[in-house]
């Protein structure tokens, strides 16, 4: 076996370098996880393109959707095969029916722990609010995903919500790094220390200890009830925001709304010595399945992301660039959008735009 | 106590409600709401109180006793913008409010305000927000484990959550909504949104001419601001509520313009104004008072007295409408008095 060693800073982002890659024949190999509803029509978006494009990406995928989740072995698989190649491309699953919520077991078992979700505005969708340029960090570990609920008595369900000095640190780190990284200029610790003093609190300090190191990053404050009044009249004051589980869900997903949906947001996810590349709002849109309608953008542009984070910039770019003119220039309009393209529409516009600007 | 003739002369008895006029602007926008609802005529004798946290020898927060005799006595209540010290070491006063009272509902409508342009006035929002006002992530019980490592405890139970559910399909079937949906987020919190779920279908099935069905809560904040005209009822637990609440105030203009209710037992109801006290706006007398007097109308619909609300609303909107006088947070000059004064204008026609 011969491995890449990361030894060069990864564009994307500094704290995943010196990670270990599976590498055969100047192949990459990367876990591609399709997921349910509509999951695997928009991974076969992205592998018709990459392989269009000659893109020197094997896919491992693993079939893990609800199915498949009977049988444990194929969830452990897809844990080892993340460590193994350290990046990762996935849809959304679905709750199993025996209990086990995978998606989050995927982020605590491979602690990872920093969901980065950036929201621009793209001309050419209309949308409330234009020129939002926003970068939404969550910590993805712990709060109120810790599944730790039980019934004291019958009738009375308690639901713990934990916050820890370490997570809160380390995802402050991030967000203030990753501000740093590219030259943005504030960051706002999004909380509710308000009613909740001591989780919310200890979130809220560490942010504020961290943003002390950062004296050229402007740092402020804001409660998340306040900030999602603010999402719906101001966006454009927003830049970085760095916030605990449950909230960064919340205003990711408005914040991805404002600029166009589900299907145009992509996102990136880090862990010590792992990446994950995923659309930015979680939504399997089961009702649609099987259905091809869904609009792949959002996938594609995370793949772009993950080229990136592979040191394949060119491959990478011309990509974030083909899916960014195909939605400026409304040349293809999938439901979301307003028209009735189907996926695969959107697929060859994307592959013809590839191949105008190559 | 100044009675009109019109009213001395009226069949319909007087009502007497508790009134809170809080702090900052809260007494000048109440001078405002008496104003102009004795303009309407409004059958409605005020008993004012003043409310300030009052911090008992065990570590317990209570407000005042006359404030409280007066409400468990008038049992209907409107109550101005109240500030809470902070670092003083007791509970905010609204949640000693609602604790006292047991105000277990609390329904936020947001509906578009003519004259009052954002970005979603085009297609319009009309949805009200059905918010479990006394447990969820509000129950204040948290603890530091070891050091670092802090819990925070969120609780749900069956009780409190088929008693928002009654009152939030009741409040449908009242006002002719014919839409409720549930946001959750219990495909993470299976136990604890679970049983509040659970408890919206039982009551759901009570009431088969309304259409119920349940959302994630994310999902729901994705649609909500592509398009607010899809929304109806939402009804949920409490910190998705405050939160969901303040989201869809942003919509049509601000908490400047937000009505709010709060159902507590034996028939208690205290509308408030749910924004701030606006200490910069008290020297010029330049508050807004319209939350608060929208709030008061949802108050007079409670109690029965529809066509006076209808009257009031209609001056309201229509001197909105025009833009002509009205408050310097939504884009005039007019100070309070004066907004107030053109609404009476309009209302004795």
């Amino acid at each position: 076996q011969s491995f890449y060693l990361g030894g060069r800073q990864c564009s994307s982002f500094s704290c995943t370098s010196a990670v270990p890659r599976t590498k055969y024949g100047g192949k990459t190999t990367v876990t591609l996880i399709p997921g349910d509803g509509v999951g695997p029509e928009l991974a076969e978006s992205v592998t018709t393109i990459f392989k269009e494009m000659a893109v020197p990406v094997e896919f491992e995928k693993i079939e893990l959707n609800r199915e498949q989740m009977k049988d444990e072995g194929s969830f452990d698989y897809a844990i080892k095969s993340l460590k193994r190649n350290g990046v990762g491309l996935k849809g959304v699953i679905n709750r199993s029916a025996d209990f086990r919520h995978h998606n989050l077991e995927f982020r605590g078992g491979l602690d990872v722990y920093a969901n980065v979700v950036r929201c621009m505005s793209f001309e050419g969708i209309q949308t409330h609010h234009t020129g939002i340029d926003l970068i939404a960090i969550r910590e993805n570990t712990e709060g109120e995903y810790s599944s730790l609920e039980h019934e004291s008595v019958s009738g009375v369900v308690e639901s713990l919500k934990i916050i820890t000095q370490e997570k809160s640190m380390r995802i402050a780190k991030f967000a203030f790094d990753y501000a740093r990284e590219h030259n943005r200029k504030k960051v706002t610790c999004i909380h509710k220390a308000n009613i909740m003093k001591l989780s919310d609190g200890l979130f809220k300090a560490c942010c504020k200890e961290v943003s002390e190191d950062y004296p050229m990053i402007e740092y402020e404050e804001q409660i998340v009830d306040n900030t999602c009044q603010q999402l719906v009249i101001n966006p454009q004051q927003f830049d970085v925001m760095v916030m605990p589980n449950l909230y960064g869900n919340l205003v990711s997903n408005l914040a991805a709304g404002l600029v166009g949906g589900a299907g145009v947001v992509p996102s990136k996810s880090y862990g010590e010595n792992i990446a994950v590349f995923e659309p930015g709002a979680r939504h399997t849109w089961m009702e649609m399945k099987g259905m091809y309608v869904a609009n792949p953008a959002a996938m594609v542009l995370s793949s772009a992301f993950m080229l990136k984070h592979l040191q394949l910039h060119e491959a990478g770019d011309l990509l974030i660039k083909a899916v960014n003119n195909v939605l400026n220039k409304r040349s293809c309009l999938t439901i979301d959008l307003g028209g009735n393209a189907s996926t695969h529409d959107m697929t060859k516009a994307i592959l013809s735009e590839v191949e105008h600007l190559a | 106590m100044f009675l009109s003739r019109a009213l001395r002369s009226s069949c319909r008895s007087l009502h007497t409600v508790t009134l809170f006029p809080g702090d900052g602007i809260g007494p000048q926008i109440s001078e405002s709401v008496k104003k102009i609802f004795d303009a309407a005529e409004v059958p409605i004798q005020w008993e004012e109180r003043q409310v300030y946290p009052i911090l008992e020898p065990n570590g317990k927060t209570r407000i005042p006793d006359d404030a409280v005799e007066s409400i468990f006595k008038n049992k209907i209540g409107l109550k101005g913008p109240m500030r809470t010290a902070i670092g003083k070491g007791h509970v905010s006063l609204n949640l000693t409010i609602r604790r006292t009272f047991g105000l277990y509902a609390n329904v936020r409508p947001a509906k578009s305000v003519p004259g009052v342009i954002t970005p979603y006035s085009k297609e319009g929002v009309d949805c009200v927000i059905m918010r479990e006002n006394t447990e969820g992530e509000y129950s204040g019980i948290e603890h530091q484990v070891v050091p670092g490592v802090v819990q925070s405890v969120k609780l749900i139970t069956r009780d409190a959550s088929r008693n928002v559910a009654e009152y939030a399909f009741q409040y449908a079937q009242d006002h002719g909504r014919k839409n409720i949906v549930a946001l959750h987020k219990a495909n993470i919190m299976k136990m604890s949104d679970g049983m509040f779920l659970e408890q919206c279908r039982e009551v759901a099935a009570r009431y088969p001419e309304i259409n119920y069905r349940e959302m994630y809560l994310d999902s729901a904040c994705l649609k909500i601001v592509s398009d607010p005209s899809k929304f109806d009822v939402m009804l949920m637990p409490n910190l998705y509520g405050d939160i969901f609440s303040d989201l869809t105030a942003g919509l049509i203009g601000g908490l400047g313009l937000a009505p709010s209710g709060n159902m507590g037992k034996d028939g208690i109801a205290i509308y408030e104004a749910v924004h701030g006290t606006a200490d910069d706006l008290v020297e010029a007398n330049k508050g807004n008072p319209t939350a608060l007097l929208m709030s008061g109308l949802m108050m007079l619909r409670h109690m029965g007295l529809k066509s006076q609300a209808d009257k009031i609303e209609a001056a309201v909107l229509e001197t909105l409408t025009e833009r002509k006088v009205i408050t310097g947070d939504i884009g005039g000059t007019a100070t309070n008095p004066e907004y107030a004064d053109e609404i009476c204008r309009k209302i004795r026609g």
